[in-house]
């Protein structure tokens, strides 16, 4: 049988897909995305004040992305259309990270399997609970995977080498302070210069607060977070000791799958 | 589902929700051939008066159907974001309902732009609320309402009013709305001071939802045995906040020790 011209498998086309935004989503940096004491923090570089990578959905439930610019920001808006929609027809307490991460695996999946080019962007939906085992982070690939992520979720960049180095810091009930610390570490190569205060976008979803629980810190209430958290965590700054901390981290068992593997 | 993620009209939610689920928005409702309003519960009185640094909004408990006092702890003030708040006077239902919408338009906006609306541009967006519920206003199903917001351009409280046609009209020091709102206007007059405390303008909106109660059937005064007490928000720098019941309630018992001596009241100086 004769193959039409310029025919390629399915695998192939898939294959190729696969690549071509695995490509895109490695070029930018990473975001790390992690439960502390109070809450959940976003922490992710960038230089840019206005175009966000991190942001709110609704009271409960926020959103980080990684990749091209306006094709996560549609999928932001459209998250925030759906939210605001269901917890009008309802009532807020009916707004649930599950329905919206459902909500993106649906809308990534087609794309990725109907498009000629799938969207090269890697986001995750976080939704703090009443207590850290209520709280939920759930990661969505390019091609419509959700990955149910245990205590942190790392996209973007080098998410590998990103996401083993937040692994060695992370603990179970960390202070924000701390948590911060931990992040700052994971996202600097070793060796590397820390991003200042203001190339740093961090917020978190502080279950403390009444209403709204996201909360963008900025300016000098960051800067001041960034000071603790140097001077907290300084003592085990020598290699040496980090071997023999009183606490060793909790975090989850396994490799923490960061879909930009192959 | 598609609208969600292919919608690229502007950041307000009810322009959206009237593209999405029309069905949705309380202005869309069939207006009824026959007048209405006597038969559903209405809300009463809402005051609102500026003071240093921000602004306060009481509103009385009471609902009204005709004679009957359909509800006597209903709470018409709501916060509509950290720096503002609406009260509403009229139909209950269409009145609540016209507010929860509104939370979630100023909220839409904000989080799609990544900023607050201005208060003007939150007042406008109210104006225009209002005035989609024109038809059903007609029908008897009026709803006015009262905003109140703090602004930090001018780091200041400020007060808008709206009748049944939109607005907004912007008022000076202190506004009223609702049934007693003709008494409690009155009783502001005398003691609203320009520049007060917060703590001292809850006390004079207070006295002023009493006077209303006072002559108005239709407003509520502080229920002492029931322990339903006024709700009283403050907006200032620091944010919306509502006052909790136990200190309205010292300020309740505070103000009605002092009527024991004086029922009509403080008086304000006349020299």
């Amino acid at each position: 049988m004769s193959m039409p011209f310029g025919y390629a498998s399915p695998e192939q086309i898939m294959r190729d897909r696969a690549e071509y935004a695995r490509k895109g989503i490695a070029r930018g940096r990473s975001v790390v995305v992690m439960q502390y004491a109070d809450g959940i923090l976003f922490v992710a570089p960038n230089p840019s004040k206005a175009l966000h990578k991190i942001s709110e959905i609704y009271d409960r439930i926020g959103f980080a992305a990684v990749g091209r610019y306006n094709e996560f920001e549609s999928l932001r808006l459209a998250g925030i259309r759906y939210a605001d929609i269901n917890g009008y027809t309802f009532n807020r307490s009916d707004v649930t990270g599950r329905g919206l991460a459902n909500l993106y695996a649906q809308q990534l999946g087609m794309i990725f399997t109907e498009s000629i080019k799938s969207l090269e962007v890697e986001i995750v939906v976080a939704e703090v609970g009443e207590s850290q085992a209520e709280d939920q982070i759930y990661r969505l690939t390019f091609d419509g995977s959700v990955f149910d992520e245990q205590g942190m979720a790392v996209i973007g960049g080098q998410a590998e080498a990103v996401a083993s180095r937040l692994k060695e810091r992370y603990k179970d009930n960390m202070p924000l302070p701390e948590a911060l610390e931990a992040a700052l570490v994971a996202l600097t190569e070793p060796g590397g210069e820390r991003p200042p205060a203001t190339q740093l976008e961090v917020a978190v979803l502080d279950r403390g607060r009444e209403h709204r629980k996201f909360l963008r810190l900025t300016g000098p209430r960051l800067e001041r977070l960034l000071k603790t958290a140097k001077s907290e965590t300084k003592p085990d700054k020598p290699a040496a000791e980090d071997v023999s901390l009183p606490e060793p981290p909790t975090a989850p068992d396994g490799d923490i799958d960061t879909g930009s593997a192959e | 589902m598609n609208n969600l993620f292919t919608y690229t009209g502007s950041s307000s939610f009810t322009e959206f929700l009237g593209a999405y689920a029309p069905d949705l928005l309380p202005s869309r409702m069939q207006a009824p051939a026959v007048p209405v309003g006597d038969q559903i519960p209405h809300a009463t009185t809402i005051v609102a008066a500026t003071c240093a640094g921000g602004v306060v909004m009481a509103g009385d408990r009471r609902a009204t159907s005709g004679n009957i006092i359909s509800q006597r702890d209903i709470e018409k003030v709501f916060r509509t974001d950290d720096y503002s708040c609406m009260g509403i006077a009229g139909t209950a239902s269409t009145g609540i309902e016209m507010a929860r919408l509104y939370r979630v338009e100023l909220e839409h906006y904000e989080k799609t732009e990544g900023r607050s609306l201005s208060t003007e541009g939150k007042a406008n967006r109210l104006a225009t609320m209002i005035r989609g519920n024109l038809a059903l206003a007609m029908q008897g199903l009026v709803v006015v309402p009262l905003f109140a917001a703090y602004d930090p351009a001018e780091d200041g409280g400020r007060i808008f009013s709206y009748d049944v046609g939109g607005g907004p009209y912007e008022a000076r020091n202190y506004h009223s709305i609702g049934s007693g709102s003709i008494f409690a206007r009155g009783s502001l007059k005398k003691l609203y001071r320009e520049g007060a405390s917060p703590e001292d303008t809850v006390m004079a909106c207070l006295n002023a939802l009493y006077d209303a109660a006072d002559d108005d059937s239709a407003t509520g005064g502080p229920d002492v045995t029931r322990k339903i007490w006024p709700v009283i928000a403050v907006i200032t720098a620091d944010g919306f906040r509502r006052l909790p019941d136990e200190e309205v309630a010292e300020l309740v018992q505070a103000m009605l020790a002092r009527r024991m001596e004086e029922p009509d009241g403080p008086t304000a100086p006349l020299r």
